[in-house]
């Protein structure tokens, strides 16, 4: 190293961490990835000779500053090194989901007008090369895999090792410069772009800074004092901003490790094995998770399953209580040693999560159900509620604190206040800069002050100060007779349950509200064959009688349990039914971060809806479906309309 | 047949090289039943080479005879140049010649991972003593072939299952860690006997695309009978056509479609 960036007031982007953490700390871990069966570490020393061979590889090949360099690909170190080697170069890295089809990536890699892209494998380079033609700016792929591409036209194609070893090569010539364009990476300049999953109209790639960044990563790290020994596993999409400031911001931020499975279906085996001690999950992980272990019981001997009961029972009482610090008796804590060596202990350890000292679900709400089993294991799980724009962090459950209702207290440095219409908006030195190239959407999202609308519903409690968030503030809406219409809020109960996958509430200036179920079949499945009820397709599965008569007695438990909320108890579920299709973002029907498109779902399903409210007792109907490859194909089915037994809402109308 | 020069690169680059296994004029009998009469072909460096037929035409027992299961009643193998004179199939498969089989034939007890080792064996040196000592050569041994054998894991992309019991796995997942033990053999020649039967259509594709994968990257010459004429036709250089344990058709896939003899057994014009 030439160069020596020291003091606090030198950390002015993410290479400046790099710079520091592989001299203050040069063989700690920084990276790891299971490959071939063996986990493979890299160290900050090492890390930082990786990715300035290939910044000076990038500049080689023509990367100018301010370039805008697409990474796409599953979590790997190269990749993470990608991003940083492009900020060092000058340039601005744009992470993008790799599961989106092609249209969706030419929109973007249009949008922002990359020249160059760094990606995962033969898949990703496929698709480039099928946009290519509509691309006007777009020149060389960077390719870590080789595999089936060998007799690819290799003029545009470089792999990743070369790259590398041509900035190696060209280090006396180049390094100078790079040098300088590290010097030249300012607070306020741009860090990474990532685009907006859009759960209405096309993407809009969020604009965040060093600023940004660094600030956020700072602050969250100290108030969940994340440490330099920490590990997180690193699994969730490249392109999500959670992964950007977890993976990246705080991990070069504290100097923690961050470790990447060996692909995405040995990820709970990964799990395993690196026993992460921050670890973050949307709810549907840890559902999941939740499901399997109590299908495994339910297959289990009498005598385990009998301990595990009475040790749930008693964990579900006092678990909670001991991991707030809140005074437990004597007797209860020796009952809950003892379980912790009988069950809990070995139950963490199954899943993973026995070194886990801060753990964090967001992005929709978690059951209570589901977020307490944890807890009262001992997972100090807690949820936090964010977005892209706030680089993540807007609230957070302090320790101690910690609900399932609430999503926390603002986080360091922010700043809340509740809209006439009940909307959400904050203000935070984690602030978006702009939606690149999107003037208007800024204008409408960021005022002149720099409130922010998160688009939310929700309320800060009085006594506590803690956030609630009821439902999207576009989604919330009025039924025929006024009363107030939160679908998201309705699906999230009926979503508890294991047996419901998915669920999408319709009532909007309607009279009643009706509801699609997607059954989960993992849950539903193993149900039918602890009870021999065969089938031969998801379809078939979902039209079962004794199916159907399962998910009524749940949309008939929510109906009693939305009645309780005065304001909210016209939201109950007349009727539904049971979908027989899953929604998938192949479709169109979920963004790629699985949260319901409403208003495609209600167009496509036209015919479903209006079945629903004509008084049909089946509807038949036609969907559309696209397969994995792209191909479409088309589902015929009919359906059953179910009636749902509701709360009389009469008391309210008389409250109001 | 069609004539080829000693070498040739193909439309899509690949390199097809001289004759690595010829069948010469190959007669399998069973008392009095005639399995394969009078059957010549050739089988050459990198290329995929398909034997189709309707039922009971003989192809399996031709795997048979390339694998050394069966020795022929008359006619002779030849195999890299030299007449393979009739040996027990371990010695075969020692040769570098490997093979999956129609109706699975994994341990089902054992791991994938120790499935796939198994593969491996024919490469083992090692005493059983010191195997069970773990001292000297097998240690070694076994550091080399784990090795190889998890860049086959990884290669046919099935390390989530690297510690799960065979038995527990879906059919389409068991053929394709059959395929992976014979690649941990490093073979010469790769037999696959119905590799796509009673697979979903997803299943084919991946699996077609692992058969050329593997053709494409170690350059392994891969023998194949299959059912499926799309996946035939798709995957192969040339193939040879049974039916009665005669052979009707050598060629190209184009050349094979087009012949009347092909098209009248499997259209089922009535035989004498």
């Amino acid at each position: 190293m030439s160069t020596t960036h020291t003091g606090a007031d030198a950390l002015l982007s993410v290479p400046a961490l790099l710079h520091r953490n592989a001299t203050e700390f040069g063989t700690a871990p920084a990276f790891r990835e299971k490959e071939f069966g063996i986990w493979q570490t890299w160290t900050w020393a090492e890390t930082e000779q990786e990715i300035e061979s290939l910044a000076l590889g990038l500049l080689k090949l023509g990367v100018n500053e301010g370039d805008f360099v697409a990474i796409i690909g599953r979590n790997r170190p190269y990749l993470y090194w990608s991003m940083v080697a492009v900020q060092m170069a000058g340039g601005v890295p744009v992470p993008l989901y790799q599961d989106a089809v092609a249209e969706e990536m030419a929109y973007v890699m249009d949008h922002c007008g990359a020249r160059f892209a760094i990606v995962g494998d033969q898949e990703q380079t496929d698709k480039l090369i099928e946009i290519q033609d509509q691309l006007h700016q777009f020149e060389e792929v960077i390719y870590l895999d080789p595999r089936g591409m060998r007799k690819y036209d290799h003029t545009h194609l470089h792999p990743f090792r070369d790259v590398q070893e041509q900035g190696r090569a060209a280090r006396s010539e180049l390094e100078a410069e790079l040098r300088a364009r590290e010097a030249r990476l300012g607070y306020d300049d741009r860090c990474v772009m990532l685009y907006t999953s859009g759960t209405t109209g096309k993407p809009k790639g969020v604009v965040l800074s060093n600023r940004n960044v660094i600030e956020t990563a700072r602050a969250s790290s100290t108030f969940d004092k994340l440490r330099r020994d920490d590990d997180i596993l690193a699994y969730l999409p490249m392109a999500w901003v959670g992964d950007f400031i977890f993976s990246v911001g705080q991990a070069f931020w504290c100097g923690f490790c961050v470790n990447c499975p060996e692909n995405a279906e040995t990820m709970m085996s990964d799990l395993r094995e690196i026993g992460p001690t921050y670890f973050f999950a949307p709810p549907r992980v840890f559902e999941n998770l939740l499901t399997t272990v109590m299908i495994r019981m339910e297959d289990s001997g009498p005598l385990k399953k009998r301990l595990f009961d009475t040790y749930m029972a008693h964990a579900r009482k006092v678990g909670p209580d001991l991991l707030d610090g809140r005074p437990v008796s004597f007797g209860d804590r020796l009952k809950y040693r003892l379980g912790d060596l009988l069950i809990y202990g070995p139950l963490k350890n199954t899943m993973g999560f026995s070194r886990v000292r801060v753990g964090y679900t967001a992005g929709e709400a978690i059951g209570p159900e589901i977020f307490d089993f944890y807890r009262a294991l001992g997972i100090n799980l807690k949820q936090l509620y964010g977005q892209t724009e706030a680089t993540v962090f807007i609230t957070a459950q302090p320790d101690g604190e910690v609900r399932s209702d609430t999503v926390g207290v603002p986080s360091p440095g922010v700043e809340l206040k509740i809209g006439d219409n009940g909307e959400v908006y904050y203000r935070s030195p984690g602030v978006f800069v702009e939606y690149y190239k999107n003037p208007e959407s800024t204008a409408d999202t960021k005022d002149a002050e720099g409130w922010v609308a998160t688009g939310d519903a929700g309320f800060i409690e009085e006594d506590t100060g803690h956030l609630r968030i009821i439902d999207r503030a576009k989604d919330v809406g009025k039924m025929a007779d006024g009363a107030m219409f939160a679908p998201k809020y309705v699906e999230n109960k009926l979503k508890f349950y294991p047996n419901i996958l998915e669920a999408v509430v319709f009532g909007n200036g309607r009279e009643e509200c009706t509801a699609f179920i997607n059954i989960d079949l993992n849950a539903v499945g193993n149900w039918a064959e602890r009870n021999n009820i065969g089938y031969a397709s998801y379809q078939e599965l979902a039209r079962h009688p004794q199916v159907m008569d399962t998910i009524q007695v749940h949309v008939e438990e929510v109906n009693r349990s939305v009645a309780e909320d005065e304001m909210l108890a016209g939201c109950q579920v007349h009727r539904f039914v049971v979908l027989h299709k899953e929604l998938d973002a192949d479709d169109g029907e979920l963004t790629r971060t699985r949260k319901v498109r409403r208003r495609i779902v209600e167009e496509k399903y036209a015919d479903i809806i209006a079945a629903l409210y004509d008084g049909s007792d089946t509807v038949s109907t036609e969907t559309e479906v696209t397969y994995e490859d792209g191909r479409k194909g088309k589902i015929r089915a009919t359906l059953d309309v179910r009636r749902a037994a509701v709360v009389p809402v009469a008391q309210r109308m008389a409250a109001q | 047949m069609s004539e080829m020069a000693a070498e040739q690169i193909t439309a899509d680059g690949r390199r097809i090289g001289p004759v690595v296994m010829e069948m010469k004029n190959i007669t399998l009998r069973f008392g009095g039943v005639v399995a394969i009469q009078d059957i010549s072909f050739d089988i050459r460096e990198g290329e995929i080479r398909a034997i189709i037929g309707p039922n009971g035409a003989g192809k399996s027992s031709m795997l048979n005879v390339i694998s050394g299961f069966y020795v022929p009643s008359e006619g002779e193998v030849w195999y890299k140049g030299a007449r393979r004179p009739a040996m027990k199939p371990y010695m075969v498969a020692r040769q570098g010649i490997a093979r999956t089989f129609q109706n699975i034939a994994l341990f089902e007890g054992m791991s994938v991972l120790d499935n796939v080792m198994t593969g491996r064996l024919t490469r083992m040196n090692s005493s059983m003593w010191s195997q069970a000592l773990w001292k000297g050569r097998a240690e070694a041994e076994e550091v080399a072939n784990r090795e190889i054998a998890e860049k086959v894991i990884d290669f046919l992309e099935i390390q989530h299952i690297r510690k799960t019991p065979v038995a527990r796995l879906p059919y389409g997942l068991k053929k394709r860690v059959e395929l992976a033990r014979a690649l941990a053999a490093e073979p010469t020649i790769l037999l696959l006997d119905e590799p796509m039967a009673g697979m979903n259509v997803e299943e084919k594709e991946d699996m077609s695309r692992f058969i050329l994968d593997v053709n494409d990257e170690f350059g392994t010459t891969i023998a194949l009978i299959e059912h499926d004429m799309g996946v035939v036709m798709d995957l192969s250089d040339r193939v040879v056509v049974m039916d009665y344990g005669k052979k009707i058709g050598d060629g190209t896939p184009d050349e094979v479609r087009n012949n009347q003899a092909v098209i009248d057994a499997y259209l089922g014009v009535a035989h004498d």
